[in-house]
C-alpha cells in the first residue's frame, strides 16, 4: 500500500511539473504574449511597456527559471485586472467552486446509486426503466439549457429558489442540479451495468447460499464491488464539473472559479488565466490521487499488492 | 436417526425460458437423501445436476428459470416442510443454517473485497444470536476446524491471499458454520489441482461424518464419487436414469448410459478397443421429454424408446427382476419406504429383458443388440 501510494505521489508531482512547463510555453509559443495581454487597439509603446513589465524581453531560460521559482512559492504574478496576486485571487474563489462541485456530486450520487443498483439488480422493473431513462436524459440534456429551464420554472414561476448568487443554502440547489445532471446520467448507466454484471458473480450466489437477504446482498456484496468501477468515474466527473462550472457559475452568478475564468479571459488578464489553469490542473491531479487512495481503501488486492 | 430420510424430492421439473425456446433442464427428478449418508450425483456437463439441486432452495435465476412441478420434503426433528412451497424469506433462513453449500470454483466463490473471516462470521451472525466478537471467535474456530494454519492471523486475510485449496476450505467452513442437516457440494474438487482434490474430498467427508451432515455430492467423475457416496444417482439429459446403492450400481449397472460411464459398454465397431467416451452428443433440451433422452446414443435403442419416455422402475437387488415401480416414480407420491434401498433404472430394454427373463422368453429387440451384450 505504501509503495503504491508513494509511486502515485511521485507520478502526481511529475504531472504537476509538466503542467507548469506547458502553461509557461503555452503563453510564449502561441504568439506575442504582450499583444495578447493588451487591448486590440493599444499603441506599440503600450505593448512594449507591457513586454518590458512582464519580462518578456529576457532570455527564455531566465524567464523560465523565474516562472518556476515563483510557482514553487505559489507566486503566479499580478492579476492585470485586479492588480493583486493572481493565485490568491483564485484561492478566494475556490471555496465557492468546491462547495458547488461537492453539492452537484452529492446530488448525482444520491440519486444515481439507488437507481443504478435497483435497476441493475431487477432488469425490466420500474427501477430499471427509470435508471435507463435518467441515463439517457443525463447524456442528452445540455446543462446550460437545463440551467435556464430550472431558473424559469423553479426560480421565476414557482419562486422556490433564488435564481442567482450565493446566499444561504437554498441558493446552491439550482446550480448544483444543473451541474450534477450530466454526471448523474453517467453514474446511473455505469452503476446499472456494473450491478448487472456483479450480480451474476459466483460470490453473490455464495452470499445468497449463506441465507443473506437480498437487501444485505445488494448493499454489502454487490454495491461494494460496483463501487470500484464507480470510484474511477467519480474522479473523472469531478474534473468535468470544473469545466461545466464555467457556464453554470456564469448563468447563476456563482462567485467561483468558473465565473472568474470567464471574466479573466474577457479582460485579457493573462496571469490570472494562467493561475486558474495551474490551479485546475492541480485540482484534477489531486483528485486522481484521491481516486487511487480510494481504490486502495476499497480493494484489498491493490492494498496488499507489493 | 440413521437410515431416516432427511430430504425427499419427488417429480422435480425445472425449465428455463430462452430466446431459442424453453429449455427442459430438469425433468421429473425424484430421489431420497438418507440422514448421515452421502448421495453422489453423476452425469455429464449440462445434464441438470446443478440446476436440480440449486432449484431446491431457489438458487437458480428466476426468471428465466421456473420450477414447473415437484415437491421437496425437508424432514427434521422439528417436522416436515416442502422447500418448494416456502417463501424467499423462509428459505433464506434455511440456507446457510440447515442447508450448506460448496461450489465448483473456489477462485470466484468468495467476495474479493471482504476478509475470509468476515465472510464466515457473516453467516454465523445471520443464523445465531452471537454478537460481533463471539462470531469472530466462532469463525476462527471454524478456520481451525477446516485445517487452516494460523487461523487467528488468517481471519483478516483476503481471498486473493489464499490458494484454491485454501479457499475451498474457507467455503467448507462457511458451509458447516451452523451445523447444517444437509450439505450440497456442487463439484467442489473439479477446479482444484489433482493433489488437492483428495484432501478437500477427505476433509469434507470427515467433517460431515463428525457432524452427522447428510451430503449431496455432485460430480461428473464417477471415480471421485465412488469413494464417498453411499447412494448414487446418475443423471442424463435432465432426468434420473439410474439410482441405487453405490456398490450395487457399480457391480450391476443397469442403464446403458451408466454402463457406458463405467466403460463396460460393448464394442460398437471393431476398430474401437474399448468405448470410454460414449459416442454422440448430449440431447437437446429444447424439446419436451417425450422419448428416452439417451435414444440417440444408445446401442440398444428400439422403437418404444423413441415414442415414450421410460420411467424409473425397481430392478431389485443383485440384478434380480423386481417390481415395476414406474407409477410411483413419476407421480412422485408412491410409497416412500424402501425407495432408498431400491435399485432403479429408467430403460425399456432393461425392463423388457427382466420381464422376459421372468417368463423365460428371449428378448426380441433390435437385431444384434443381444449379441453385443453377450460379447461385452
Ligand atoms: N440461466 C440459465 N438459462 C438457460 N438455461 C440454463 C440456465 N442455467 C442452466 N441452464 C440449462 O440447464 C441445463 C442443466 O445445467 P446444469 O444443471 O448446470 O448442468 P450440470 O450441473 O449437470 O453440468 C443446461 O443444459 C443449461 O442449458
Ligand atoms: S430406453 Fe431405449 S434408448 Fe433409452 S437407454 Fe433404454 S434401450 Fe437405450
Ligand atoms: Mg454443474
Amino acid at each position: 500500500m505504501q509503495r503504491y501510494l508513494f509511486s502515485r505521489l511521485i507520478q502526481s508531482a511529475l504531472l504537476m511539473v509538466g503542467v507548469l512547463v506547458i502553461t509557461f510555453f503555452m503563453v510564449r509559443l502561441t504568439g506575442d504574449p504582450a499583444r495578447v495581454m493588451t487591448p486590440r487597439d493599444a499603441s506599440p509603446e503600450r505593448v512594449e511597456a507591457m513586454r518590458e513589465a512582464m519580462g518578456f524581453n529576457d532570455p527564455l531560460i531566465i524567464q523560465f527559471t523565474r516562472y518556476m521559482g515563483g510557482a514553487a512559492r505559489g507566486n503566479f504574478g499580478q492579476s492585470l485586472h485586479y492588480r493583486a496576486p493572481a493565485m490568491s485571487l483564485v484561492m478566494q474563489r475556490v471555496p465557492a467552486t468546491i462547495e458547488l462541485t461537492l453539492a452537484a456530486m452529492g446530488f448525482a450520487l444520491f440519486f444515481a446509486i439507488p437507481l443504478g443498483v435497483f435497476g441493475g439488480s431487477r432488469p425490466g422493473s420500474i427501477w430499471d426503466t427509470l435508471a435507463r431513462g435518467f441515463g439517457l436524459l443525463g447524456q442528452t440534456v445540455p446543462n446550460f439549457w437545463l440551467a435556464l429551464m430550472l431558473i424559469v420554472v423553479f426560480a421565476v414561476d414557482l419562486g422556490w429558489f433564488p435564481s442567482f448568487g450565493r446566499s444561504g443554502p437554498m441558493s446552491i440547489v439550482l446550480p448544483a442540479v444543473a451541474l450534477g445532471f450530466f454526471p448523474l446520467g453517467q453514474f446511473v448507466r455505469l452503476v446499472r451495468s456494473a450491478t448487472l454484471e456483479v450480480r451474476g458473480e459466483d460470490y453473490i450466489r455464495t452470499a445468497y447460499s449463506k441465507g443473506i437477504e437480498e437487501r444485505a446482498v445488494l448493499g454489502r456484496h454487490v454495491f461494494r464491488n460496483v463501487s470500484i468501477t464507480l470510484v474511477s468515474i467519480v474522479g473523472v466527473q469531478f474534473g468535468y464539473m470544473l469545466g461545466g462550472s464555467i457556464y453554470i457559475e456564469s448563468i447563476f452568478s456563482w462567485p467561483g472559479i468558473g465565473r472568474m475564468i470567464n471574466e479573466a479571459v474577457q479582460a485579457r488578464d493573462f496571469p490570472l488565466v494562467q493561475a486558474i489553469a495551474v490551479f485546475s490542473a492541480g485540482f484534477v491531479v489531486v483528485l486522481n490521487l484521491l481516486t487511487d487512495v480510494a481504490y486502495a481503501l476499497i480493494d484489498p488486492r491493490i492494498r496488499y499488492e507489493d | 436417526m440413521h437410515g431416516e430420510t432427511v430430504l425427499r424430492v419427488r417429480d422435480l421439473s425445472v425449465q428455463f425460458d430462452s430466446i431459442d425456446g424453453t429449455v427442459h433442464a430438469v425433468n421429473n427428478v425424484s430421489f431420497d437423501l438418507k440422514r448421515g449418508e452421502t448421495l453422489g450425483i453423476v452425469g455429464e456437463s449440462g445434464s441438470g445436476k446443478s440446476v436440480s439441486m440449486m432449484s431446491l432452495v431457489r438458487l437458480i435465476a428466476e426468471p428465466p428459470g421456473k420450477i414447473t412441478s415437484g415437491s421437496a420434503m425437508f424432514i427434521t426433528s422439528d417436522g416436515e416442510v416442502d422447500l418448494l412451497s416456502l417463501s424467499r424469506r423462509q428459505l433464506s433462513r434455511l440456507r446457510g443454517d440447515r442447508i450448506g453449500f460448496i461450489f465448483q470454483d473456489p477462485m470466484s466463490s468468495l467476495n474479493p473485497l471482504m476478509s475470509v473471516g468476515a465472510q464466515i462470521a457473516e453467516s454465523v451472525r445471520k443464523h445465531t444470536q452471537l454478537q460481533r466478537a463471539a462470531a469472530k471467535t466462532r469463525a476462527i474456530e471454524l478456520l481451525e476446524h477446516v485445517g487452516i494454519p494460523g487461523a487467528k492471523q488468517r481471519y483478516d486475510n483476503y481471498p486473493h491471499q489464499f490458494s484454491g485449496g485454501m479457499r475451498q476450505r474457507v467455503m467448507i467452513a462457511i458451509a458447516i458454520s451452523c451445523n447444517p442437516d444437509i450439505l450440497i457440494a456442487d463439484e467442489p474438487t473439479t477446479a482444484l489441482d489433482v493433489t488437492v482434490q483428495a484432501q478437500i474430498a477427505d476433509l469434507t467427508n470427515r467433517l460431515c461424518k463428525e457432524l452427522s451432515i447428510s451430503v449431496i455430492w455432485i460430480s461428473h467423475d464417477l471415480g471421485v464419487v465412488a469413494g464417498l457416496a453411499d447412494q448414487l444417482m446418475v443423471m442424463y439429459g435432465g432426468t434420473v436414469v439410474e439410482y441405487g446403492e453405490v456398490e450395487q450400481v457399480y457391480a450391476h449397472p443397469r442403464h446403458p448410459y451408466t454402463i457406458g460411464l463405467l466403460g463396460a459398454l460393448p464394442k460398437l465397431s471393431k476398430t474401437e478397443e474399448r468405448l470410454v467416451n460414449i459416442a454422440g452428443a448430449p440431447p437437446s433440451l429444447f424439446s419436451p421429454p417425450t422419448q428416452c433422452p439417451f435414444a440417440d446414443r444408445c446401442p440398444w435403442v428400439f422403437e418404444r424408446c423413441e415414442s415414450e419416455r421410460p420411467a424409473l422402475y425397481d430392478v431389485g437387488g443383485e440384478g434380480r427382476a423386481g417390481v415395476v415401480r414406474s407409477d410411483d416414480a413419476t407421480d412422485g407420491r408412491g410409497s416412500s419406504d424402501g425407495w432408498v434401498d431400491s435399485h432403479l433404472t429408467a430403460c425399456f430394454y432393461d425392463l423388457e429383458r427382466n420381464r422376459r427373463r421372468d417368463a423365460d422368453e428371449p428378448v426380441a429387440v433390435r437385431p444384434g443388440a443381444l449379441a453385443h451384450e453377450e460379447q461385452g
